[in-house]
């Protein structure tokens, strides 16, 4: 891909445009009055027509037009913005896009959208429709001739005459006596007139303006045709004369508003592949520095070290950098999810209002994207199982439209998603009932409500009673929990009976470079991510000796399974004496590895296993250590299910 | 070497001009809308200014009012993009000082020959 082919800045350019004006347009059904709003929209079409018809994508340019005069209309007051007519611009948008990248669109899906689009424009505007005041139509007969450099500088026939056409029915007619012969025609010069009869209610002054930038090196002669007149039932454009509907009270200014006209800058766009190629230089940089700093602090030379430490200061601000250069504002993630709640409210039937909230914390642009999906996961069983219809939540006497906020903020090297709905909560009887219908729970068993509300993310598990459009499929939660995990992040959830549930993802800030816990296991090292590592404890001989078997230890009264590296790395070596646990949790819960040696704490870069290796599990990736060994990195999540499996599995042998 | 001002909120035409003008020996300097180019102009020496007209925060117009009104700008030839040949917008903007115009699309070729020709004159 090339950055200096203006095509591929216009496919860009369209993504943001179409984002954009969806976002505008979504907005605009809360304030249906709002000027800017419009203006903007109608700025958005035509700058993709515009830019669009430049560059090849005629189709999107015609296609674009008829929501671009729709949207004129709305400007010139002529119609209101009604919620048909955000619909069906909002629908068309789709078409747009996919005509944008130059995909294949089929055209009946388009005239279909644009008769949506006319009906929505002509619901509205059809009454006020007079035909205009039969000012009696002229016939002008209109002889062109521009001078020979026209073409050359720029100015173009077809256009001139289009114009005049859109005065009035016209006959048009090329005069070509000038034309010379083929040997003697030089091509970049324009050698023919036109006669043009044109019927038209618009006065001479009007056909003039059609030539206002050339009409001093023309030849323009405009003459009336006398006694004409006779066909006053000339075709009147149904855009001329309807009278402005009244736009209503401007709204109070957003501070979004502002936050989205900031959106411009000096900006460069650079392609992802290219930071992806950055950072891996900048990991690379990261490793021969940990190795210069092992030289250095086995040299006597005081120089070497202080060069050392000098490079670990750059290397250290440069990741830095490099990190913050891969942040986006996660708002471009959010403003996906309002088409979202605006098909669920259709297709639902309830009224929601989505309320975002941090819209400007930023994440690393991986993260971003590997969070689309389960956020739209969550947002639907929110807008579906969450929230009550408008008759079930007035019956409740609550507010007949459900809230549905969508959250974003940094705590430390994390950031916590919150998705919230103040609907009916989660059904713990349901839940329950569903959970000892699977196995998961002995009936009669006491269960922690927290633990209740795991189940949820259990596989397979839906407490939907009827499978609708939308979710309940029973394909979701576990889903949605395992790709939090893969980012290295957290789920939790909390839920009120008749207040709602609240959905918390933390994640971490970026995938490329993580702290990590060195350790030694037999031979071999391996990284534990620091931000599992909940405490280190000595795992004594006789405490090793006890548990036997059963691997559980106690820890502040709380047992907590734990997996002997040594045994399931097979190293085939006697344990230290002085073995240590590593007691890591994902959000609830916890296990404990058993290392033999923690050898302190590590930068890890990040390097992705070979697809050989694609299956293995209790891996997530290898980092290569200052000494240019290499460790593995240990997949915490996966650890702490096989312990909490294990652990399940001692319990039901009893 | 001549220098271009090309105002326009659309990337992708601004590069198309750039593009094909800087193909020419000109040097050409990019503002996204109205405001970001009565900038731009203020702040350097044009020889020209091509401009779009629909743009966000300061539309064409405006712009070429505002360039008008300012001695130092007062002669510097201005030509607008416009995607209609809309008779009613030509007028305004030859009223407001606009020295042409080219209609979108336009191929390259036609933006280095209008160019060559304002140059010249």
């Amino acid at each position: 891909m090339s950055l200096d082919d203006p095509v591929e800045t216009f496919r860009q350019e369209a993504r943001d445009l179409l984002e954009q004006i969806e976002t505008d347009l979504l907005d605009m059904e809360h304030r249906p009055g709002d000027r800017a709003l419009v203006d903007a929209v109608f700025r958005g079409l035509h700058t993709l027509k515009g830019s669009g018809a430049m560059f090849g994508f005629e189709a999107l340019a015609a296609f674009t037009h008829h929501c671009e005069t729709a949207f004129d209309r709305v400007r010139k007051g002529e119609v209101a913005a009604t919620p048909e007519l955000v619909s069906a611009v909002l629908a068309a948008q789709d078409h747009m896009r996919a005509l944008a990248e130059g995909g294949e669109a089929s055209q009946a899906e388009g005239e279909a959208l644009l008769a949506a689009l006319r009906r929505a424009v002509e619901g509205e505007g059809a009454a006020p429709v007079t035909a205009p005041e039969a000012a009696a139509a002229t016939v002008w007969n209109i002889r062109i001739k521009l001078p020979a450099d026209a073409l050359v500088n720029g100015t173009r026939p077809l256009p001139l005459l289009d114009e005049l056409r859109g005065l009035g029915p016209c006959e048009v007619s090329a005069i070509i006596d000038e034309v010379p012969t083929l040997e003697a025609l030089t091509p970049a010069e324009c050698h023919l007139g036109w006669n043009v009869v044109l019927t038209t209610e618009h006065p001479r002054s009007a056909i003039e303006d059609v030539f206002i930038f050339v009409i001093d090196e023309m030849i323009l002669e405009i003459e009336e045709v006398a006694g004409a007149g006779a066909e006053n039932d000339a075709p009147a454009l149904a855009e001329d004369a309807p009278p402005p509907v009244e736009i209503a009270a401007r709204a109070v200014k957003e501070p979004a508003a502002e936050a989205k006209a900031s959106r411009g800058g000096d900006t460069v766009r650079v392609p992802a592949e290219r930071l992806d190629e950055l950072m891996d230089r900048v990991g690379e940089l990261v490793i021969a520095q940990s190795r210069l700093e092992q030289v250095a602090a086995n040299s006597a030379e005081p120089s070497l070290r202080a060069v050392s430490e000098e490079i670990e200061r750059l290397a250290a601000e440069l990741r830095n950098t490099m990190m913050v250069v891969r942040m986006v504002p996660i708002a471009q993630l959010f403003g996906r999810f309002r088409r979202l709640i605006h098909d669920l409210a259709r297709d639902t039937g309830k009224a929601i209002e989505f309320i975002t909230e941090g819209e400007t914390t930023e994440l690393d642009k991986t993260v971003i994207e590997r969070l689309a999906d389960p956020l739209i996961h969550l947002i639907r069983n929110a807008a579906d199982h969450g929230l009550e219809t408008p008759e079930a939540r007035a019956a409740a006497g609550k507010a007949k439209t459900g809230v549905i906020t969508l959250a974003a903020r940094q705590a430390g090297a994390e950031v916590v998603i919150t998705i919230a709905d103040d609907g009916q909560g989660i059904d713990r009887d349901r839940v329950r009932r569903k959970a000892e219908d699977a196995g998961l729970v002995a009936p009669g068993a006491t269960v922690s409500d927290q633990e209740l509300l795991q189940f949820i993310f259990h596989p397979g598990f839906s407490t939907a009673q009827a499978v609708t459009n939308l979710s309940g499929r029973g394909v979701g939660m576990d889903v949605v929990k395992r790709t939090i995990e893969g980012l290295r992040g957290s789920i939790e959830v909390t839920s009120q009976p008749g207040e709602g549930s609240t959905i918390s993802l933390r994640i971490p800030l970026t995938l490329a470079i993580i702290d990590g816990l060195l350790v030694r296991v037999g031979q071999g090292r391996y990284v534990i991510p620091l931000g599992a590592v909940e405490e280190c404890v000595e795992l004594s001989v006789e405490q090793d000796l006890r548990s036997t078997g059963r691997s559980l230890m106690t820890l502040r009264d709380r047992l907590v399974p734990f997996i002997r590296l040594r045994e399931l790395f097979a190293t085939g070596m006697a344990p230290d004496p002085h073995q240590k646990v590593v007691v890591v949790s994902t959000g609830q819960e916890r296990v404990g590895l058993v290392v033999d040696q923690i050898l302190g704490d590590h930068q890890t870069v990040i390097k992705s296993l070979s697809g050989f290796h694609a299956d293995v599990a209790t891996f997530s990736g290898a980092t290569i250590l200052g000494d240019g060994g290499v460790a593995l990195i240990l997949d915490v999540s996966h650890l702490v299910a096989a312990g909490q499996r294990q652990d399940a599995q001692m319990r039901a042998a009893g | 070497m001549t220098s271009i001002l090309t105002v326009d909120d659309s990337a992708s035409i601004r590069q198309a001009i750039k593009i094909a003008l800087s193909g020419e020996g000109h040097s050409v300097v990019e503002a996204g809308n109205g405001a970001e180019g009565v900038a731009k102009a203020d702040a350097g020496a044009f020889s020209l200014i091509i401009t779009d007209l629909n743009m966000p925060v300061m539309d064409g117009l405006t712009m070429i009012r505002q360039l008008r009104a300012k001695p130092a700008h007062a002669g510097v030839p201005i030509i607008f993009l416009t995607t209609e040949s809309d008779a009613d917008i030509k007028a305004q903007a030859k009223a407001a000082g606009a020295t042409g115009w080219l209609t979108k699309p336009f191929d390259p070729e036609q933006l280095v020959r209008i160019v060559k020709k304002v140059l010249a004159s």
